[in-house]
């Protein structure tokens, strides 16, 4: 039998429930596993005690031959995004320094109603505001992956969500919670050989998550494979009457409708993904990828998106603009830090907090969103651009008329090392090219492990839905899953 | 369109973001960089295109105007950097 580390959630699960070990075994090899993998600077804080009183209730529940929830016996890791009561959260940034929330995150307490414990708080990009987790204010998380060429440069986990990409690859965490504004859950995934699950825009509460674009912001899983992140986002899922945007609908039982025969699905192959400059590793994997699906009954066709050049422009207005009003909040009064030079008054107060508080990428942010939505400007910037975003949406809405999902790379490069694009925020930005798209029009996503680079690291494909079509991604991404084979793990140095 | 020093000050304070005189040298090309680069979106005509308001078509909901939470007054202020009395505190502000 496989070692309980090397186990998901469905595994952790099937086992609990047979008897095979309990929650608490469970539990307590992965907060050993947490606690050896300080080097990798994955985790804020640590939280055992909350992993094993949830392992505890699982076994009694268990023995007391109650029904277990879908995550009993899961202990899961939690982005630094969502608030937990009692625990610390500061979405990786200093301005949220020592803030402990008094009430929990809808997402998180679905998942603790469902049986799941917490392991630890994860390290972010800082707001959630990058793609390699080298803007979180507690220090670079380390990828787990090195390349083969028997160097030891560190690589990025990818971000925003990076500790939890490194936790869920590092076999340290069974699974972990993501955030994804504009592709933080799907590039990281892609970058450290996991599965990673955007829902349809108002599938998972905002309710209690620390708030950087509302239009976009969604959670979403992030775990070892499709089947695992079906179960995780049912557990996460579900109407919440405190987030308006929240969706009244029931939550589809996902993980029971998987089906990884394609007969009668249409898969687009979107043109304009085939951008310049793009290694031809990914391009030869995009191709296989169609053949799998072809394989698994599918017909292909060509489609087009015209806008999608325009994608990552009209993003870095939105976002930025709903990051400087969301971030608007932190003025030392509250909550957070304060710094309060001497006889400063109220606004130098304000001032100075944010200038010690926020890091230069969420200040240039802030910056960006403040100029493009000032008198002005507005139009010019900010109506020209939400405009482009509904030019986005009607895009996919004429591809869906002849195809029913869309097959693209989640990233245009594998993982790059820590401190190489770090100079450049635009080339930052890029990696971002293939999943902004999605998210601007509010999509069901996902990135599946799909191979490796010549340079021995994961690669990712992205199967793009039609709103609430979870259903549709999540079969094609197991039909690929299944044709792809994709085993290869990080070897343990840390 | 592209902005210059006394620009980004103005920006710094209505972000209410404390600058120094070389912070805000390095960020004239920083922001340039990126205003230029997001500027393309210039190009598209959307002269008959509405802004759009919301991704997923979803009615705003409304419920009875009754206090439905509330008495948390200790736990608003557990985070206050200085709280007294039952209040925020916040340096004193003299117009």
């Amino acid at each position: 039998m496989a070692e309980i580390f090397e186990l998901g959630i469905a595994g952790i699960r099937t086992g609990v429930a047979a008897g095979d070990f309990t929650a608490k075994e469970v539990a307590e090899t992965f907060v050993d596993r947490v606690s050896a993998a300080k080097s990798l600077n994955a985790v804020l804080v640590e939280t055992p005690e909350h992993a094993l009183a949830a392992a505890e209730a699982t076994d009694k529940a268990k023995a007391a031959g109650e029904a277990l929830g879908k995550m009993a016996g899961v202990p899961i890791g939690m982005k630094d995004l969502f608030c937990t009561e009692g625990v610390v959260t500061t979405a990786g940034s200093l301005i949220l320094d020592g803030f402990t929330p008094q009430y929990e995150s809808t997402v998180s307490a679905n998942l603790f109603k469902a049986g799941a414990g917490m392991l630890g708080k994860l390290n972010m990009d800082q707001f959630a505001m990058g793609s390699s987790n080298e803007t979180s204010a507690f220090g670079n998380v380390i990828s787990p992956w090195r390349r083969n060429d028997g160097g030891n440069t560190d690589l990025a986990p990818g971000g925003s969500s990076g500790g939890s990409a490194a936790v869920v690859s590092g076999r340290i965490c069974p699974a972990a919670t993501g955030t994804d504004t504009g592709g933080s859950i799907r590039q990281p995934a892609a970058f450290v050989g996991i599965t990673g699950f955007k829902p349809t825009y108002g599938r998972c509460s905002r309710w209690g998550t620390i708030a950087f674009a509302s239009s976009l912001d969604q959670a979403g899983p992030m775990a070892h494979d499709v089947r695992d992140c079906a179960i995780m986002l049912e557990a996460m899922s579900g109407f919440d009457p405190k987030d308006s945007t929240s969706l009244d609908l029931p939550v589809p039982e996902w993980e029971a409708g998987l089906k990884s025969d394609l007969t009668g699905k249409r898969i687009g192959i979107p043109k304009e993904y085939r951008v310049d400059n793009m290694p031809p590793e990914i391009d030869a994997l995009w191709q296989k990828g169609i053949e799998w699906l072809k394989d698994a009954g599918a017909k292909i066709v060509d489609v087009s998106l015209p806008h999608t050049k325009y994608a990552l422009p009209a993003y870095y207005i939105i976002a930025p603009a709903e990051a400087s009003s969301n971030l608007a909040r932190y003025d030392g009064v509250r909550y957070g830090m304060r710094d309060l030079p001497d006889g400063a008054g109220l606004q130098d107060m304000y001032a100075a907090t944010r200038e010690s508080g926020f890091g230069p990428e969420v200040k240039r942010r802030i910056m960006i969103g403040t100029y493009v939505l000032s008198a002005g400007y507005y139009d010019a910037y900010y109506t020209q651009a939400q405009k482009v975003r509904t030019l986005i949406s009607q895009d996919f809405d004429k591809a869906w008329e002849s195809c029913d999902l869309l097959l693209t790379p989640t990233a245009p490069s594998a993982a790059f090392g820590l401190g190489e694009k770090a100079d450049d925020p635009l080339a930052m930005y890029l990696n971002d090219v293939f999943t902004v798209p999605s998210s601007l029009a509010g999509l069901p996503a996902m990135s599946v492990p799909a191979g490796l680079d010549g340079q021995g690291l994961p690669l990712g494909l992205q199967v793009i839905g039609k709103a609430l079509d979870e259903q549709g991604v999540f079969n094609a991404g197991l039909a690929l899953e299944e044709r792809a084979g994709f085993v290869a793990k990080p070897e343990q140095w840390w | 369109m592209s902005v210059d020093k006394e620009t980004v000050k103005k920006i710094a304070s209505l972000s209410r973001i404390a600058v120094t005189e070389a912070e805000a040298d390095a960020l004239v090309p920083e922001l340039n960089n990126i205003l230029g680069w997001v500027e393309q979106l210039g190009e598209v005509d959307c002269s008959k295109v509405e802004p759009m308001t919301a991704v997923i078509p979803n009615k705003l909901r409304l419920r009875d105007d009754v206090v439905s939470d509330g008495n948390v007054r200790d736990k608003v202020l557990a985070n206050a950097p200085v709280a007294e009395h039952g209040f925020f505190g916040v340096p004193k502000v003299i117009e």
